[in-house]
């Protein structure tokens, strides 16, 4: 299979770690070759981070280039804005409908751009979920990261079985049932 | 399996016995892995890359397989011990790991570790992946065992942040040397140096030469009208875009395999040599006469990748979008961080920070702008110092220096010594937070906890800070900025030395528990603005001018709460 490029975007802090880590585990368990590259460090602290998956027979470099991605997961909407060039153009955005004020934006130095969603889906293949209002419904404002995977799944290689398995070994024993749940939820949409 | 784990399990297979670190993006993931196998091995956060290297050497003098792991700016710490070890060589095996940060994800510069390695004459090598790192781990043992040398094992961010599949072996217990009394090879004073340097120098040379048989240099010949000479995760790059291309991928970067890259050079018609950060193998293939484009065409900063391939080739396939114009995210102190609290503090008294390394560096940005200078590590107060020094001090009354508990116990404890002997008067805030924060929350000597997870006798910074001499030293409540702003008053003003130390466990902090959250009653508020001030990112703005705070952020620190005048944001159970 021809490797297959994702890429999760948000503001540090979000889980993007947890959820990458859910997706290399998920091509490990179906028997592909991945690989994964995170930040850590400073950049974690608030700040835009990027995480690349790619999956596929061989991979060679773990990074994502412009315009490769297949699929890219955003836990923010200025963030899915950021990266957006990344995404091929038959590729899908995923996005939690959210808004997160940079300092730039708090500080006045910088205007949080208007209808980033709206704009996006002129140009290309968006679905979006308020996954922060999903989640609390659920009870658990944390789990959001997982409705948005749920929702991405439905556009990888997988199936729903795979996924539950997965995210069981993965997540904390003590919050494995709250986040099938709103994986379930996020595969509903 | 992360770089990192993957390193962490090679130390493990190779029957490692003794691991020292200091926690240090991208390294500190090894000592975090290594400690699973502590019913194998011991592992220990020493206060510094000097003192982990020395455990180092000691547990190899002693006859075990050791080693010590740190970020490229903490190889600058090792290097004392490092030089000299070269000389003495080993008994058990011993390897460092340095990781590198090309891009400068987190790191203050872009140093090449390859470059000290090469003046400490010490080997390198260079994995490019996940499975590359565990099996070069292993590897680095043998040859500093062989070679009897400290071996350097290099990585860059992009290698110990990304995860690749790694086959596991079962470890394997390598018998301890045995020790024997030796003065010309372990006690390095002139006489005996001036020895161990020719042996040195000859082995390097015998490396050099057995480098042109090793499996890990590697010459994959395909179309042989272009090669690249690389090595580490660049290789991914070259295979990724030009995969027709003939490579010599190098495992071992220092010292070179001169009559292999000689054989590859004749047999490819253009050499290029694709190497990120400094010309190192470039400067030596010239030197020996070899035509050869590097940096010419190949930038000498940040990280490499594809596109960067792509462009000097002309390979751009289909045009891709443009960057759209955004706002940018950088990095800040977290909703809730103690840092913040303090920072407010000195904005409003106008006092200028002479910084350090850590989170609490994020106070030199906007709205903050609290700190006027970040070094390294301990250079806080030993810049203040200097600066009272040069002009007096009157001038640094609104000056303080400012350094967090972890720092202060790698290398500020003997700039703060040096303030005391050398009768300095300037004000010395220890941020406090019970952690290695930035880095991910390691223990350190005055946490109570080693990285095994035993409860130890926490050093007591209040009690050091007495101890050396000082009779000004304060503890606070980092969030009661009352209290704060007198002390920090009253000790600038001080005609001596003064510690403050505000306490308050970092917030990301898995012990700490948080009770309250901060509601706004917009019907109280003012618009203002005061909340604002300090950049909290749970605070916003409504359209209306009042303010909005995002209970999903919010960690209930209170310190918006603290900054309205008009009671218009009130504390609620969360």
């Amino acid at each position: 299979m021809k490797t297959r490029n994702i890429m999760i975007v948000g503001v540090g802090g979000q889980g993007t770690l947890l959820t990458s880590r859910i997706l290399g585990g998920i091509a490990i368990h179906a028997g592909y070759d991945v690989k994964l590259s995170e930040v850590h460090g400073m950049a974690q602290r608030g700040g835009s981070v990027v995480t690349f998956v790619r999956y596929g027979d061989k991979v060679e470099e773990p990074i994502v280039e412009v315009g490769q991605a297949d699929v890219l997961i955003a836990f923010e909407r200025l963030e899915a804005l950021r990266y957006i060039h990344y995404l091929k153009k038959d590729g899908v955005l995923i996005v939690n409908d959210w808004r997160i004020d940079p300092i730039t934006v708090v500080t006045g130095v910088a205007e949080y751009p208007e209808h980033i969603l709206e704009d996006l889906e002129k140009t290309h293949t968006v679905y979006r979920v308020n996954a922060m209002e999903e989640a609390k419904k659920l009870g658990n404002s944390r789990v959001f990261n997982i409705i948005v995977l749920g929702l991405a799944a439905k556009y990888m290689d997988y199936t729903k079985e795979d996924w539950l398995t997965v995210i069981e070994n993965t997540v904390p024993s003590k919050t494995v049932e709250i986040n099938k749940k709103a994986f379930e939820l996020g595969y509903s949409i | 399996m992360l770089g990192n784990e993957a390193i962490a399990r090679g130390a493990y297979e190779a029957g490692v016995k003794v691991s020292a670190a200091y926690p240090g993006t991208p390294s500190t993931e090894i000592s975090e892995n290594l400690v699973q196998y502590k019913d194998s091995l011991y592992c220990e956060w020493a206060p510094n890359e000097k003192v982990a290297t020395e455990v180092a050497i000691g547990a190899s003098i002693s006859g075990v397989r050791s080693m010590a792991s740190m970020k490229h700016v903490g190889f600058n710490v090792a290097a004392d011990p490092l030089y000299t070890a070269a000389y003495t060589g080993v008994n058990g095996g011993m390897m460092m790991v340095v990781a590198d940060d090309p891009g400068m994800y987190s790191s203050q510069n872009e140093q090449d570790t390859r470059q000290i390695a090469r003046a400490a004459q010490v080997p390198v090598l260079e994995p490019a992946d996940s499975a590359e790192a565990k099996e070069f781990t292993k590897l680095a043992f043998e040859y500093s065992e062989k070679y009897d040398t400290p071996v350097i094992l290099r990585t860059t961010t992009r290698l110990a942040h990304s995860q690749g599949l790694v086959e596991l072996n079962e470890r394997v217990e390598v018998e301890d040397k045995p020790y024997e009394r030796n003065v010309g090879k372990f006690v390095m004073m002139p006489g005996n140096a001036i020895k161990r340097h020719l042996v040195v120098e000859q082995r390097m040379k015998d490396m050099a030469e057995d480098a042109n048989d090793f499996a890990i240099n590697r010459a994959e010949y395909n179309d042989k009208s272009i090669g690249f000479i690389t090595s580490g995760i660049p290789y991914l790059y070259v295979k990724e875009v030009m995969p027709e291309a003939s490579v010599l991928k190098l495992g071992c970067v220092h010292p070179l395999p001169k009559k292999l890259i000689q054989e590859f050079a004749s047999k490819v018609d253009k050499l290029y040599i694709f190497e990120e950060l400094e010309p190192v193998i470039e400067e030596q293939v010239k030197s020996w006469g070899i035509e050869a484009i590097g940096k010419e065409v190949f930038t000498l900063q940040g990280e490499y990748s594809s596109a960067l391939l792509r462009k000097v080739f002309n390979l751009n396939g289909e045009e891709v979008m443009a960057p759209a114009q955004v706002p940018a995210r950088p990095p800040i102190l977290c909703p809730g961080c103690p840092h913040r609290s303090v920072y407010s503090v000195l904005k409003k008294m106008k006092i200028h920070a002479a910084g350090d390394i850590g989170c609490y560096t994020l106070g030199a940005v906007a709205p903050l702008s609290v700190v006027d200078t970040t070094i390294c590590m301990g250079a806080s107060i030993s810049t203040l110092h200097g600066m009272e020094k040069a002009k007096g001090s009157e001038y640094i009354k609104d000056w303080v220096a400012v350094i967090g508990d972890s720092t202060f116990m790698h290398t500020g404890v003997n700039s703060l010594i040096n303030m005391v002997y050398n009768q300095s008067h300037g004000t010395v805030m220890i941020l406090d937070n019970s952690t290695t924060g930035m880095t991910g929350h390691q223990d350190h000597a005055a946490t109570g906890k080693t990285l095994q997870g035993e409860e130890v006798p926490a050093i007591n910074i209040y009690h050091l800070c007495k101890s050396i001499g000082i009779e000004n030293v304060y503890e606070v409540n980092a969030f009661d900025i009352e209290e704060l702003e007198k002390i920090v008053k009253r000790e600038t003003r001080r005609d001596a030395v003064s510690v403050i130390i505000t306490k308050s466990p970092c917030v990301l902090l898995k012990s700490n528990h948080f009770t309250k959250k901060c509601k706004p009653l917009s019907e109280k508020c003012k618009k203002c603005g005061a909340c604002l001030k300090p950049g909290c990112p749970a605070l916003t703005k409504a359209e209306d001018g009042t303010i909005l705070i995002d209970e999903t952020m919010c960690n209930g620190c209170g310190l918006c709460k603290n900054l309205c005048k008009f009671e218009a944001i009130e504390e609620v159970d969360a």
